[in-house]
């Protein structure tokens, strides 16, 4: 393959990963910030968590491997954002640490107050993120300050407050809400009794939040900032409708078509952003020689063509393994099947007993 | 400071944290993998109370290892985006082929392994902590090959157009000498690691006079492990100094803090010097043991070791004026700790062996508050090596082709710096409390008198889970 054709499907790979990250992770991030709401004792907080045990780490290998591959195929790009978005991606990265101890930890103590402070992490560990990606994924697309780096490459000029402008916090509202409301759909769909009922209500509200407001980012994106209007349309096209779909079967109480149409969702956002920045990665608001293109971004011809055939072998593998991982905790959990949830694994026995 | 020293220390503060849990994974993961599979072929129970409960502190020491990792992918562009440009389309490969290749094997089916006790039929089951396993043998195998081009670089050609180095051959960078050697010297640590935290913490359980018999199962592994480990630690260790001498000798210089060139170098065991090492008042030395560790020679011509001195003149034609020594101390005394923190532990497990012959236990508060120390000794030897690899490596980054200085972010102010350095510490500081903590309450627990086994056909009909969050 051209050196060009391998950039190509780099990018394409590229948006497949955090597409992945997307339908996975955000759903985790969802269930995250809904706790408090769709769970009302120690059983049903409980049932709500394991829905995510099995899964939530191999979801946000999603996303380190979608930074390796940023790294790997597009160095300037991986270079230029991640010190640019230093302390975004630093108040991410807390939140990711607090939010995989919290998971881990937090039945560990049957301690009320122990459980409670952990909740609460839970909560701001899943919000933030959820919030930050969009925020981050706008500013990309719309375009940020830029400068050529002496040593090579560029250089963003901007700072955290930077990417706090009305378009991106509008971004990071629309991962927020679709995130919450993807979140909803997969605690309708894996759990039975009270949680699933109000699961199945916060979707259906949160969800038309989330269409008013993704279809106002989504006209805004394409008609300002799109490179590729038909693609780009497409794609958002795909995303709405499929949305639609999805709100209207989580209304009939098909879960399983409701989440399967919210992932399209997630890929059809993803998607879009992507087929409106190609072929940029990270467009210059400044200094036009300073955008970042899949072309003077990328890795040489020789790298980028032995990782095709590193993820071509090893992607399928993957995705065999982890699906089967969701058929084997295929089923419905309910709070009945948490035996003693007030019970902490690492209660000392004066604990036990008092 | 400047932004340059709060970026390295961060970067040293998170990675030596990180790494804190890595060697417990790798070799717990295994051991309990063993120890698994020990019960599934003999049906002894034994064997499945030590496997729930050594498995309970290795995923506890797993999450910790999880969420720290993360920190480690992204801070090269965070804070070294200079130098992740430079190398990216070296470096990039071995760190996205890891993600894909061994991060999905190892959560995936730890994720498996965990909740899937009472889901799995048995031997399923078993094969899932096998598969994780392996992959963070994987995992190490492909993090220490990118490590390898930052200790000698290979298969590179600089493209000034670009100012990036770019990959020529990706065979030659996987599997170059300094890799696959430091990969064995890794890997063998960890189980030295993993091995006496089995010995110490089975001991510490067993002074309670409860669980005895899983606990003498799980002494058992820890200190066949232990043993092979300390055997193979030296060997491997040793093959890879004579490496380091070839392609970094200024490290070997200043591990012995010699500054003249010299035949049949000794070893001193400890030194009082000067603060910047470069002169010895009183020294313990075994004669011509440093030449004998870097050339395989005791004295004579060939046991020449190059100083300090002339390997900077040396340095100075190459590179230009600048200094080329790493702070000598620092190195002179970690490679010290890594050594011997190293031989403690296990001069410990044969302390221990000994004291456990023809089926005594032990009892005793020296023999619990040794345990609860000596536990420790491999895990900060492990630390000192690599404090030892990266501060001996300096002023390089990628080793005569980049310096450190050059490898920070342009962008990167002190602020930013201090910001996240201050909130990194707190954190790891605070979660450190709450594991060690969590940690100590298992340990006190101890194994399960009872092990339920479920059905792996009945709890998807709605029974009891055996596990949940």
């Amino acid at each position: 393959m051209s050196l060009e054709m391998l950039q190509n499907v780099w990018i394409v790979l590229i948006a497949v990963l955090w597409i992945g990250y997307f339908v996975l992770e955000g759903f985790d991030f969802g269930v995250g910030i809904l706790l408090p709401v769709v769970a009302k004792n120690e059983a049903e907080r409980r049932t709500v968590l394991t829905t995510l045990g099995p899964v939530w780490d191999g979801n946000e290998v999603w996303l380190l491997t979608a930074g390796g591959a940023m790294f790997a195929a597009f160095p300037e790009w991986y270079a230029t954002l991640f010190s640019g978005f230093y302390l975004a991606l630093f108040l991410i990265l807390v939140a990711l640490i607090v939010r995989g101890v919290s998971f881990e930890f937090r039945s560990k103590r049957s301690n009320p107050t122990w459980r409670k402070r952990w909740d609460l992490a839970i909560v701001i560990s899943s919000f933030l993120p959820a919030l930050l990606w969009g925020v981050a994924f706008a500013n990309i697309v719309a375009g940020v300050p830029m400068e050529p780096n002496p040593a090579g490459g560029s250089l963003f000029t901007g700072n955290l407050f930077t990417l706090l402008n009305p378009y991106g916090l509008l971004g990071g509202l629309v991962t927020l809400t679709l995130f919450v409301t993807h979140g909803a759909i997969f605690l309708a769909l894996k759990t039975e009794g009270e949680i699933r009922v109000r699961a199945n209500k916060i979707a259906g509200q949160v969800g038309l939040v989330a269409a008013v407001l993704a279809v106002l980012f989504g006209v805004w994106t394409q008609l300002a900032h799109s490179n590729n209007t038909i693609v780009s349309v497409v794609f958002l096209t795909v995303a709405v409708v499929s949305w639609v779909g999805a709100l209207a079967a989580n209304r009939l109480g098909r879960e399983g078509w409701a989440f399967i149409a919210s992932a399209i969702t997630m890929l059809g956002v993803v998607a879009f952003l992507f087929a409106c920045l190609f072929p940029n990665v990270m467009p210059s608001s400044t200094i036009a020689e300073a955008t970042l293109t899949i072309r003077n971004a990328s890795s040489t011809e020789y790298t980028l063509t032995v990782m095709t055939w590193v993820a071509v072998i090893l992607t399928p593998v993957v995705l065999v393994y982890q699906s089967w991982t969701y058929w084997v905790f295929r089923k419905r959990l309910s709070p009945s099947q948490i035996p003693n949830p007030e019970h902490g694994a690492l209660d000392l026995p004066h604990e036990v007993n008092a | 400071m400047s932004a340059l020293d709060l970026a390295r220390w961060q970067f040293g503060i998170t990675t030596v944290y990180h790494f804190l849990f890595v060697p417990l994974t790798i070799g717990t993961s295994m051991l309990v993998a063993i120890m698994q599979t020990m019960w599934v072929r003999t049906g002894d129970e034994k064997w499945l109370k030590a496997t729930k409960f050594f498995g309970k502190l290795f995923l506890i020491n797993f999450a910790m290892g999880v969420v720290t990792g993360i920190v480690q992918e992204f801070q090269f562009g965070m804070a070294w985006s200079d130098y992740s440009r430079f190398v990216g389309d070296i470096f990039g490969a071995p760190l996205a082929v890891e993600a894909l290749a061994s991060f999905f094997l190892e959560s995936t089916f730890l994720g498996l392994w965990i909740f899937g006790w009472d889901r799995l039929p048995k031997k399923l089951h078993l094969a899932t902590i096998w598969a994780a396993a392996i992959g963070t043998m994987l995992s190490a195998y492909f993090i220490l090959a990118a490590n390898s081009f930052m200790q000698h670089p290979v298969a590179y050609k600089f493209n000034p157009e670009t100012n990036r180095v770019e990959l020529q051959n990706f065979a030659e960078l996987l599997f170059q000498n300094t890799a696959y050697t430091t990969f064995a010297h890794v890997i063998t640590s960890a189980f030295l690691v993993s091995g006496v935290m089995l010995v110490g913490v089975s001991l510490l359980v067993m002074t309670t006079g409860r669980s005895v018999g899983a606990m003498k199962k799980s002494l058992t592994v820890g200190l066949i492990a232990t043993v092979i480990a300390g055997v193979a630690v030296i060997f491997t260790g040793d093959v890879q100094a004579k490496i380091m001498v070839q392609q970094q000798p200024m490290k070997m210089a200043a591990a012995e803090a010699l500054y003249e060139t010299t035949e049949s170098a000794p070893f001193s065991l400890i030194t009082i010097g000067s603060l910047d090492g470069s002169e010895a008042y009183w020294s313990l030395e075994i004669p011509g043991l440093t030449s004998f560790m870097a050339t395989g020679y005791w004295s004579g011509p060939e046991s020449t070791v190059k100083g300090i001195n002339d390997l900077q003149t040396e340095y100075e034609q190459t590179f230009g004026p600048g200094e080329y020594a790493p702070y000598v101390p620092l190195i002179f005394w970690a490679f010290r700790a890594m050594i011997g923190l190293g031989v403690l532990g296990v001069l410990y497990a044969v302390y221990v062996a000994w004291r456990t012959r023809k089926g005594n236990i032990p009892s005793g508060r020296w023999m619990k508050r040794t345990a609860a120390v000596a536990l420790l000794f491999p895990l900060m030897g492990i630390s000192s090596g690599w404090i030892f690899t990266e501060m001996g490596r300096q002023p390089w980054i990628v080793y005569g082709l980049m310096k450190t200085e050059a490898g920070v972010s342009p962008t990167l102010t002190a602020g930013q710096a201090w910001i996240t350095i201050v909130i990194f510490t707190l954190l790891y500081g605070g979660l450190a409390v709450i594991t060690v903590g969590l940690m100590i309450r298992q340990v006190k627990i101890g194994p399960p008198e009872t092990v339920e086994l479920v059905d792996a056909e009945d709890t998807n009909n709605g029974q009891p889970l055996t596990f949940s969050y």
